[in-house]
């Protein structure tokens, strides 16, 4: 946030209600998928999303180091966000930082919260989520795809998570936030979403919203999730239907 | 390719969170059961087998289960047992009790040193994922020449065939010893292009497991292999 203000004349949402990439309201960026794109991972997932590029890898079950992070009744879902220096217009200064710790706790929780872990007492299973092009909403992107790549890599779960943020630009309330929409909006509300049970995994809010606001959006950003959860389905379908030498395109909304 | 189009559909496969079953049947491996209603816990291929319903994990690191046979690699050596990787999520220790040999103590290191494969059997698994092994039966040894390649664990049962046949098959056809290990390693032993020839098969099968007709791309493989070495 903050930086230089949005130039005079240039306006998030246009009279027509169309957003700066002709997008109206409630509707996503193009959204691809493909899983098992890495091969010496146990699982794996490659994302677009919009102009966001994102890879998650899975290892594991695997003893969990450090030792004493071990807990002998369930296995631990640790994730490692991180974005590339070249991810964004100034070089990011590379290793973890503030934001992107914040960011692999709570996906680990959300994944916590669909794996089996109890199958597998004392192991770790290490999601790495690496931000290759970052434009608005990673954490979003992050999770979609790791938690493809953790049914890709064979582990148990009870449903896959599927995650979309919704915000508020020029007072009105949109679906899935650019980047410009994030820098120059009012909120962003980036969600987790469980479609089978009905259930939240991750809400976070950045930004003042009315609580009818807030309501409408995340009645949209679940809405969105249930589309975003049949691309995750249809991307690890895929992987085993796609005949033999033919490579994976991505398929996708939009 | 038409014909595997069409095959594709009886074979469906399934995603963590999809609906199996409403009633009647009992959960399988691969699912979990929530109010009533059975789904799938797994990314495999569904199977209905009279009364149950289960899902085939189409990819997956290897559990161990009791009297599983299985192929380890010596990492450690302690004074009376060496630590054994079996490709498990956790190293097993191998005591000198569970040998063929009588084991002096602190001179484990004469039998078997780190780098060294041996074949095993699971004798047991306890509640905290830790596993017991031993060599104390019949046919289990030092795999000694030969290599060890390593598959997608989720593959072996195709490896094997049903009752065996894809493994008579690749021995036959290969004059190789071939010993499939349950955790995804198999050992392969014979002269070097025989080896090779296994090898290529033993690919083909791990790349086309989920696919069918598979009998008959191996069996071409090896017919052609056979034809281009003579």
């Amino acid at each position: 946030m903050g930086g230089t203000p949005l130039p005079d004349g240039i306006k998030l949402i246009d009279e027509n209600g169309k957003r700066l990439d002709g997008r109206r309201p409630d509707e996503l960026r193009p959204l691809k998928i493909e899983a098992g794109a890495l091969k010496r991972a146990n699982g794996s997932a490659y994302l677009e999303w919009g102009n966001n590029k994102v890879m998650a890898a899975v290892y594991g079950p695997r003893e969990c180091h450090p030792r004493h992070m071990q807990d002998p009744t369930k296995a631990l879902v640790q994730c490692h966000y991180n974005m590339a220096s070249f991810s964004v217009d100034d070089r990011k200064r590379p290793g973890p930082d503030r934001r992107s710790q914040e960011i692999s706790k709570i996906t680990s929780e959300a994944l916590t919260h669909v794996v089996f872990t109890e199958y597998f007492p004392k192991t770790s299973i290490d999601v790495y989520i690496e931000v290759l092009q970052a434009n608005a909403g990673t954490r979003c992107a992050g999770l979609t795809a790791a938690s493809v790549a953790l049914a890709d890599a064979g582990i148990p779960m009870r449903d896959l998570v599927a995650s979309c943020a919704a915000g508020k630009i020029d007072d009105t309330v949109v679906l899935d936030l650019g980047k410009e929409e994030d820098n120059f909006g009012q909120a962003d509300i980036p969600v987790g979403y469980i479609p089978r049970d009905d259930e939240i995994v991750l809400l976070q809010m950045d930004g003042d919203l009315t609580a009818d606001q807030f309501k409408t959006g995340l009645n949209m950003a679940i809405e969105a999730c249930k589309k975003i959860y049949d691309v995750q389905r249809d991307a690890l379908k895929r992987k085993y239907t796609l005949p033999a030498g033919k490579t994976d395109e991505g398929g996708g909304v939009n | 390719m038409q014909q595997n189009d069409s095959r594709e559909n009886v074979r469906e496969i399934v995603v963590p969170g999809d609906l199996l079953s409403k009633s009647g049947l009992k959960a399988g491996p691969g699912t979990y059961v929530e109010s009533g209603h059975i789904y799938a816990a797994q990314l495999g291929i569904k199977t209905t087998r009279s009364d149950m319903v289960g899902v085939v994990p189409l990819s997956g690191q290897y559990i161990p289960m009791r009297g599983d046979m299985v192929i380890g690699k010596i990492v450690d050596m302690g004074a009376s047992n060496w630590y054994v990787d079996i490709n498990a999520a956790h190293q097993s220790s191998l005591h000198v009790n569970e040998v063929p040999w009588r084991v002096e103590f602190g001179e484990t290191g004469k039998f078997m040193t780190v780098g060294d494969l041996v074949s095993l059997k699971v004798v047991g698994v306890d509640e905290l994922g830790k596993v017991q092994i031993s060599m104390k039966e019949h046919g289990l040894r030092k795999l000694a020449g030969g290599v060890v390649i390593e598959v997608a664990p989720s593959k072996i049962p195709r490896v094997i065939g049903r009752n065996g046949s894809m493994i008579q098959m690749l021995k036959n056809a290969t004059s190789c010893r071939i010993y499939v290990g349950q955790n995804g390693r198999i050992w392969v032993d014979g002269d070097l292009d025989s080896m090779l020839k296994a090898i290529d098969a033993i690919k083909l099968i791990e790349a086309e497991a989920h696919s069918t007709g598979l009998t008959e791309k191996v069996e071409k493989l090896l017919g052609q292999k056979c034809g281009k070495g003579e």
